[in-house]
């Protein structure tokens, strides 16, 4: 085999398999994991997380801001202890407010970041006061059935 | 009778793990005697194309027909619940974690693995390592690490190849074929998937599954008995035990990697 | 000149498992000379020349060459030595990947900087020298068994080595490539100065070029003694191999036990 032809063989190999990385890493993929440098961490705590999973998009607007990076249970209050690592590009103010949202119906769940009205931005470290559960599907059944058993009870 | 088939149970536990110490030297004794492949590329470059570039042909086509056969189950099982949408998260997800690195791994130890060990195989037994030796120039470091290192460059590319191929499969299927929305396909497959966490693991899988087939090959090709039974032998035992060693070495990674997600 | 004997060997002792296979040789190599180690078949002869090149390491004795004692070095030790060695192997042994040309260039570019011009006026040389210049883009497969050793040959004198070993150089070759063959080995003695160890059994013809020669069996040297003294030596061993005789002290067979207890024919019921 001729060693010109060769090399041009690997060459392509190499390049078209580094092409396959490239295109994972960034069509197929995210690098969506914030780095510490430039971003800053916030808790918020909820009393369902219900099925909220470390690495789950924080998203505002439906714009990803961020990531889950810890899930906990706090023993004090007996409430999840859910710490968001936002991208220092987004700042919210203080009274945003954080709720637990599902895409789709059996799909990821993620946390909505609502922006509120004061003018303090959050910082390093705070805590997002105002939280929103998961919409548990039994509780969801439940308040239904409930509903419809008040709303026959008059007949 | 019985004392015989203890002797000869403890004989072979003994050759076995004496073998292992001697791979376990031999692999040592590559890395020791690297120099010369990447000192010299043109050698490693050489066997990146018999190992890499001539298994391209069974890696695309592979990666392809899992991807569709992957874009189809997945669209059956996915549309019972409603929710088609997430098929390149279950796409991507699968190629890139597990199958991408396991199957290019198995399909290179038999296309490529096989071939290294044949190779060295019939050199020893037709003297050309000796010759090698007689000139001063040590096989280890001139035939056996650039075949190394050409397998460990080769793997990585030919996974990332596979999963690539067969995702473009999955896509061809799901969203050409039948009517998957293309938006929510990407757009979920890639809130889903993270570099770190999915593609970097498969990536380090894929090399360490590249390292694990290229040594077994080239030791049961040095260690091959000089006949052409013990050569054909040795080409068996590659594809067994490399594949063998690709599936065991994925669950321990996996355990470890995934660990606590999910 | 450093050392007058180029190769010295003495009462080594070499065993394959437990089957002894040399059980006390003595030979020495004078520079300059040709010298040749004969004996029937499977009596140890390559087994010597694998000795002679350090790729085994003897269970007793010591092999010394250039004044260096193989057991005492190390890996670059060896290398080094074996930089002033050639070695044409019983079956060639090319490179089945590489071209005549190449095969022939090989010790050259692994030990040499030199420009591709000069390995290549230096590989058509040796290649001219084998009568196979013509065959330079040829691949090993594409040769007969003869053309492949003489392509060894050219191989194992590419660096121009102090000391060439040739185990069975004229097996495989036509009348007048054996002639040119035995001429050439003796030419390049000669002319380069180097030294010969050749294994044989072509006992007229080697006789013809060679300065001395050594008988081997069953582990030991049972004869040695310049040409002359081999033709007119009447030692029944040395007698039976100068005349191919079937009966005599050389045994044809691999010890065995006795043919007819082995064919079952001694009386038992198979
Ligand atoms: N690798 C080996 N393992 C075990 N025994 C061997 C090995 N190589 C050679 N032998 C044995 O050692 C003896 C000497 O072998 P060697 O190759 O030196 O013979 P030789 O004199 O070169 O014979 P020939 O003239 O046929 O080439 C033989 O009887 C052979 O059975
Ligand atoms: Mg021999």
């Amino acid at each position: 085999m001729n060693k010109t032809i060769l090399d041009l063989w690997v060459g392509l190999f190499v390049i078209v398999g580094i092409a396959a990385l490239l295109f994972l890493t960034l069509k197929v993929g995210s690098m969506n994991t914030v780095n510490n440098s430039d971003s800053y961490e916030v808790v918020a705590r909820f009393e369902n997380i219900g099925g909220l999973k470390t690495r789950a998009p924080v998203k505002s607007a439906g714009v990803v801001v961020g990531r889950v990076v810890d899930v906990r249970f706090d023993n004090e209050v007996y409430e999840a202890a859910v710490t968001l690592r936002l991208d220092k590009r987004y700042a919210f103010p203080k009274d945003t407010s954080a709720a637990i949202m599902t895409s789709g119906l059996l799909g990821e769940q993620y946390i909505g970041l609502e922006a509120g009205g004061d003018s303090v931005k959050l910082k390093d470290k705070d805590r997002i006061l105002i939280t929103q559960d998961a919409v548990v599907l039994e509780n969801l059944i439940g308040q239904f059935l409930y509903g419809n058993a008040q709303e026959g009870a008059p007949k | 009778m019985l004392k015989q088939a203890i002797e000869r149970l403890g004989n072979r536990t003994l050759q076995g793990v004496g073998r292992i110490g001697f791979a376990i030297r031999f692999f040592v004794a590559i890395l020791l005697h690297s120099g010369t492949a990447f000192r010299r590329f043109g050698l490693t470059i050489r066997e990146m194309y018999f190992s890499g570039v001539q298994s391209l042909i069974i890696i695309l086509v592979s990666g392809l027909f899992v991807g569709m056969v992957l874009g189809l189950q997945g669209y059956e099982t996915l549309q019972t619940y409603g929710s088609e949408d997430a098929l390149g998260i279950l796409v991507a997800m699968s190629l890139v974690r597990e199958l991408g690195p396991v199957v290019a791994a198995l399909l290179f130890a038999s296309r490529a693995g096989s071939a290294i060990t044949a190779e060295i195989g019939l050199m020893k037994a037709t003297e050309q390592l000796s010759a090698m030796e007689m000139m001063a120039v040590d096989p280890i470091a001139r035939v056996v690490a650039p075949r190394f290192w050409a397998g460990v460059i080769s793997m990585p590319l030919l996974a990332a190849l596979f999963s690539a191929m067969g995702i473009f499969g999955g896509y061809l299927v799901g969203v050409q074929l039948i009517g998957v929305d293309e938006g929510s396909f990407w757009s979920q497959m890639q809130s889903a998937v993270d570099f770190e966490q999915d593609i970097l693991n498969g990536v380090i899988k894929s090399v360490v599954f590249g390292i694990a087939i290229t040594t077994i090959a080239l030791f049961e090709g040095y260690d091959a008995p000089p006949t052409a039974e013990g050569v054909s032998g040795a080409t068996t035992r590659t594809v067994v035990t490399s594949s063998l060693a690709v599936l065991a070495l994925d669950f321990v990674l996996t355990a470890f990697m995934f660990r606590g997600l999910s | 000149m450093q050392h007058d004997n180029l190769v010295e060997i003495e009462d080594v002792a070499f065993d394959y498992g437990a089957r002894p296979v040399l059980k006390g040789i003595n030979l020495t190599a004078k520079r300059g000379q040709v010298i040749a180690i004969m004996g029937s078949s499977g009596c140890g002869k390559t087994t010597l020349l694998r000795l002679i090149g350090g790729q085994i390491k003897p269970r007793q004795g010591t092999v010394r060459v250039a004044g260096e004692s193989l057991g005492e070095l190390n890996q670059a030790g060896l290398y080094r030595l074996r930089r002033k060695m050639g070695m044409l192997f019983q079956f060639g042994a090319l490179f089945t990947d590489m071209t005549v040309f190449d095969n022939v260039a090989f010790q050259l570019r692994e030990h040499s900087d030199l420009p591709e011009d000069a390995i290549r006026d230096m590989v058509l040389m040796k290649l001219h020298a084998v009568g196979l210049r013509g065959a330079a883009h040829l691949m090993p497969s594409e040769l007969s068994g003869g053309m492949a050793r003489r392509v060894a040959l050219a191989r194992a004198i590419a660096l121009d080595p102090q000391l060439v070993m040739y185990d069975e150089p004229f097996a495989g070759l036509d009348p007048i490539s054996l002639g040119i063959t035995g001429n050439l080995i003796r030419r390049l003695t000669d002319t380069l100065g180097l030294t010969s160890i050749l294994v044989t059994h072509d006992v007229h013809e080697s006789l013809k070029i060679v300065d001395y020669v050594y008988f081997v069996s069953d582990g030991v040297i049972v004869a040695e003694g310049t040409a002359d003294d081999i033709k007119a030596s009447d030692l029944p061993y040395v007698h039976q191999f100068v005349h191919g005789e079937a009966e005599g002290p050389v045994t044809f067979h691999y010890p065995a036990a006795p043919y007819v207890e082995d064919l079952r024919l001694g009386g038992q019921s198979a």
